[in-house]
């Protein structure tokens, strides 16, 4: 819906917040996680993430999330998927070139990136090509994932 | 004009230190001259002879010649193609690759052809969706976009790696360009845009058609701001407008092209469709005149569609090559023939 995703730009500063904390809440889970087996938790994970992130950004579950470096705006609603700033076709009043009843993503990600703290230097962290196998798989499980191992390699130095 | 390494004018030349390519366009700019690129509309042909016939227009005006990849997301004759039947007679192009058609095998593919064929400028690009083009139904690919592109080339050059890790055994030494529109919004994004660009490899930039001087004097003011003129070639894009009427056209159709109220009233106040013409090549010269002077502005790129004859009379009006002949196919043999009567 586009009124809720302009509305999650408009309010991008605390839904990053909010977001982060949850994130970092979930890592708490992870023993519990790691219990019943990430295998298994995939598919009600990803059927509740995509019923949240659609409902506020959009969200097109790449399974990649990078909301947090795009001003909470999902990069994969641009009509071109371009995941590292607006293209040159952006109308003058800042609408998208190929459907103009839409602001560009990009238009929208700037704005809620300066609203974010440190957003502007995340805009600009250069992001790798979508990896198209993990379309439609859950992007929070993988980032505690993640986290978790990270946290494991820092212990282990 | 032929440099003293070069063995056969036109022929790729040895590259020099802090150098990447073994082309033309790199050496001049980094000579510090101030250098022209126009751009090429590939034809809608199989006959290799159009496509030397619209190249040999810009002969001795021209430093490198950018060969489009189906701009507007209209169909014609492949860049790869015209870059390869181009190169071969020694002219120095700029191959452009847009994200819109090819996903990432078919790039690197390109890439590595295209470099053994003499390509030695690549310009990485977006793309125009194919919502404007002559097959809207056609599904795009924009597998990369222009910025990850744009790392995957380098990382080719530098790293002698496919984007998979696998090794390439003979990388391809390109000198690496992108585009940059500093008249589209978000305006105040567009020069940390052009900061990411450079981060990933960006080596000279050609932006979209300057119509509006201003916007592109702050433009390069927070681009000086940002240290980035330094690290980059700029060349902004001119262009003559062919009347009032097709500028009206362009700025409603054409994404990106932001043409003033100003531009298109001074078009108007001259009757006549010879005179408009007249009138738009007269714009394009006065504009190349503001932007030269510009600091951290390293030469001009000019895109003359449908009006490529009538880029000769931009160069040579505004002076822009003081004097300096850009090497042309026939050049050499023009000069071994006065040295030949001069021995005689």
């Amino acid at each position: 819906m586009k009124s809720v995703r302009y509305w999650s730009t408009r309010n991008a500063g605390w839904l990053d917040r909010f977001y982060e904390a949850l994130t970092r809440g979930m890592g708490f889970l992870h023993p519990l996680f790691a219990l019943i087996g990430y295998k298994r938790l995939e598919l009600p994970v990803i059927k509740f993430e995509s019923l949240v992130k659609g409902f506020l950004f959009d969200s097109q579950s790449c399974g990649q999330c990078i909301l947090g470096a795009t001003g909470m705006v999902c990069p994969m609603n641009c009509p071109k998927s371009l995941r590292n700033g607006p293209c040159g076709g952006v109308r003058q009043d800042g609408s998208c070139e190929i459907n103009p009843a839409i602001t560009c993503v990009w238009v929208s990600a700037w704005e809620g990136s300066q609203r974010i703290t440190q957003g502007v230097e995340k805009i600009q962290i250069i992001q790798p090509p979508v990896d198209h196998r993990l379309q439609g798989s859950s992007a929070w499980l993988r980032e505690l994932r993640r986290r978790h191992e990270k946290k494991r390699a820092l212990h282990a130095i | 004009m032929q440099f003293d390494d070069e063995p056969v004018a036109g022929e790729n030349l040895p590259i020099l230190p802090g150098h990447n390519s073994p082309g033309r366009l790199e050496r001049i700019l980094r000579a510090g001259a101030f250098t022209v690129t126009a751009e090429i509309a590939p034809p809608d042909s199989a006959d290799p002879h159009e496509a030397y016939v619209r190249a040999r227009l810009f002969d001795g005006y021209v430093d490198a010649i950018n060969a489009t990849d189906g701009s507007g997301a209209n169909c014609h004759m492949s860049s790869v193609g015209m870059c390869s039947l181009l190169t071969r007679r020694g002219y120095s192009m700029v191959m452009q690759i847009s994200c819109r058609d090819r996903n990432r095998i078919a790039i690197q593919g390109d890439v590595l052809g295209a470099s053994a064929m003499g390509v030695s400028n690549l310009l990485c690009l977006t793309g125009d969706g194919v919502e404007s083009g002559d097959h809207a139904a056609a599904k795009s690919v924009f597998d990369l976009d222009s910025m990850s592109s744009l790392a995957m080339i380098r990382s080719m050059r530098d790293e002698g790696r496919f984007l998979s890790g696998r090794e390439i055994t003979s990388p391809p030494q390109v000198f690496l360009g992108a585009a940059a529109n500093p008249f589209a919004p978000p305006l105040d994004y567009r020069p940390l845009r052009l900061k990411k660009k450079i981060a990933v490899g960006a080596q000279f930039i050609q932006t979209q058609y300057c119509f509006d001087i201003e916007r592109f004097k702050e433009y390069m003011q927070e681009v000086r701001d940002l240290g980035l003129h330094e690290t980059v070639f700029i060349l902004p894009g001119v262009g003559p407008l062919a009347s009032a009427r097709s500028a009206e056209w362009i700025r409603r159709h054409v994404a990106g092209v932001h043409i003033p109220d100003a531009i298109i009233k001074r078009l108007k106040g001259v009757i006549g469709a010879k005179a408009q013409a007249q009138e738009g090549v007269n714009i394009c010269i006065d504009m190349v005149h503001e932007l030269k002077d510009i600091i951290g502005v390293h030469g001009i790129h000019i895109m003359a569609y449908k009006q490529e004859h009538r880029v000769p009379e931009i160069v040579e009006k505004t002076g822009v090559l003081e004097g300096r002949i850009p090497w042309q196919p026939g050049a050499d043999e023009a000069v071994q023939g006065y040295k030949r009567s001069k021995a005689i």
